[in-house]
């Protein structure tokens, strides 16, 4: 009889999370950009269909990045907690930390458990608040860790390029259209040249503090982000 | 309910419905609007809601008081409720279970928007909510029936549509026009005489006053509009561009134009005999 082999939980963990980290890498990127009247998110996601920023609630989205299934399942989950909460509560009673701590806890219990194959995904849950200092941006790791970001934030393939660009062009009063600009430019910036996205397959989502509804996220039709991206 | 901060329960990461209303029966049966036991006194009761049909949309108006048997129980309470974008619910019926279902139906229409990335069709919406009402029909046998009316602008054809039910949760379209509570009688009667094809959105709001004015003449559990207090009707108007609850002092003048017509004659505008 054969005996296996001793892994060390060292080994296996970070077995793991390699495992993890090289399948988020693969996906194309997500930013966050903080501007004065809330809060963007983009990607460059050809798919009319298949979101990668939805909606949670009135003041929270979601954005994510990796395998499809794994954080469409996370975020129906997530309208689930959210409409939960709001139902039996009021919906003033649904948080951003809430949420992130919700999906910190499944991530985290999904990474350490030994009969999961851990999940691919790195998410952003953002929550605006009524002025820009109120603002929140969590990230979420495929092993449950939980960051707090503030301004500006990329994860996904080439991460590390767009933070870098975002970090040199980012200021804390943006307007919506500049914010929009960067993003672009910083989802356009690779290690093998810079290109420039075309607008039809950019997919861009805001949570607007303007808005007069409740609710305060709203996607951008292509018309709108050709507007504002054709020079 | 998972509280904060434990992981997600399976539930919630279950593929599956797209239904809050399924979803919540599931997972936390208590927080559906249902009872036991023989109520009938026990809460207050909505009155008249009247709806119509105009070139471009459909307004829903409903009155502000609320009873308990002789008693009056709100002077101002709000039957007409937006369930979404292009859709709102009036009710009559028992105000409590009234009110939790519209909340209820509320939350499944965002739900149900938000997991499909689209709305539902407005018949889609219309049957949600039959089925809502359905749920609560063990509850309509204790006498405490909720009734709602239902209005919204289907997008797909561009005009606006209204529906009402009964206790059992049967759906049934109505054109032009249509009223549901105590008052809908009167209500009805006038709106038959006040009501023609291609009014414009005032006239209809103004009409839908008229029915309301009616109803409160002969039925002591609607009220009128309450010149003292300045409480006039909820009226909202949903359009192709959307929903508006008119604001009140729009309403308030309306209000005002149709009482002082009422001062000349008590009756209302006369219709012609032939």
């Amino acid at each position: 009889m054969s005996m296996p082999f001793y892994v060390s939980p060292e080994q296996l963990m970070k077995d793991r999370a390699d495992f993890a980290r090289k399948g988020i890498a693969r996906g194309r990127g997500v930013v966050v950009i903080q501007y004065t009247d809330g809060v963007l998110f983009a990607t460059e996601n050809p798919s009319a269909a298949l979101h990668k920023i939805s909606e949670i609630y009135d003041r929270i989205a979601f954005a994510a990045v990796g395998r499809y299934n794994e954080f469409e399942n996370l975020r129906i989950a997530g309208v689930r907690l959210a409409d939960m909460r709001g139902y039996s509560y009021d919906r003033r009673d649904v948080s951003g930390r809430g949420l992130a701590n919700a999906y910190a806890q499944t991530l985290g219990t999904i990474f350490s458990s030994g009969g999961e194959k851990p999940y691919e995904v790195e998410l952003f849950v953002a929550e605006i608040g009524d002025a820009q200092g109120a603002d929140q941006i969590y990230r979420l790791t495929f092993d449950g860790q939980v960051a707090d970001e503030h301004g500006f934030a990329a994860m996904g393939g080439a991460a590390d390029v767009a933070t870098a660009h975002l970090a040199e062009h980012w200021h804390d009063q943006m307007s919506f259209e500049e914010a929009l600009q960067l993003a672009a430019t910083a989802l356009g910036r690779n290690d093998a040249g810079d290109r420039t996205i075309p607008a039809r397959d950019l997919e861009v989502a805001i949570l607007d503090r303007t808005r007069p509804q409740a609710r305060k996220f709203r996607r951008l039709a292509d018309e709108a982000v050709n507007a504002v991206l054709t020079p | 309910m998972s509280t904060n901060g434990a992981r997600l329960d399976a539930a919630y990461l279950r593929p599956g419905t797209s239904s809050f209303a399924e979803f919540l029966a599931s997972q936390a049966p208590q927080l559906l609007p249902r009872g036991n036991g023989d109520f009938t006194d026990l809460a207050p009761h909505g009155t008249t809601i009247v709806a119509a049909t105009f070139e471009g949309g459909v307004v829903m108006a409903g009155d502000r008081r609320a009873t308990m048997g002789n008693i009056i129980a709100q002077r101002d309470i709000q039957k007409v409720y937006a369930s979404d974008e292009f859709s709102c619910v009036g009710i009559a019926g028992t105000a409590g279970l009234a009110v939790e279902m519209v909340r209820l139906f509320q939350t499944e229409l965002e739900h149900y928007e938000k997991i499909e990335g689209s709305s539902l069709s407005i018949d889609g919406k219309a049957n949600r909510l039959a089925a809502l009402i359905r749920g609560n029909l063990s509850m309509a046998m204790q006498g405490l029936a909720v009734v709602p009316l239902f209005a919204g602008y289907d997008l797909d054809r561009a005009y606006g549509r209204i529906f009402s039910y009964d206790a059992t949760g049967g759906r049934y379209e109505e054109h032009s026009f249509h009223s549901v509570g105590s008052g809908s009688m009167f209500a009805r009667g006038s709106l038959k005489k006040l009501y023609r094809e291609g009014l414009t959105q005032s006239e209809c709001v103004t009409a839908l006053v008229q029915a309301l004015y009616d109803a409160a003449d002969d039925d002591s559990a609607t009220g009128g509009p309450d010149l003292a207090r300045r409480i006039f009707p909820v009226v909202n108007v949903i359009t192709a561009d959307g929903q508006v609850r008119l604001p009140d002092d729009e309403v308030a003048q309306i209000a005002d134009t149709v009482v002082a017509a009422r001062m000349q004659r008590p009756d209302g505008p006369a219709a012609s005999l032939t």
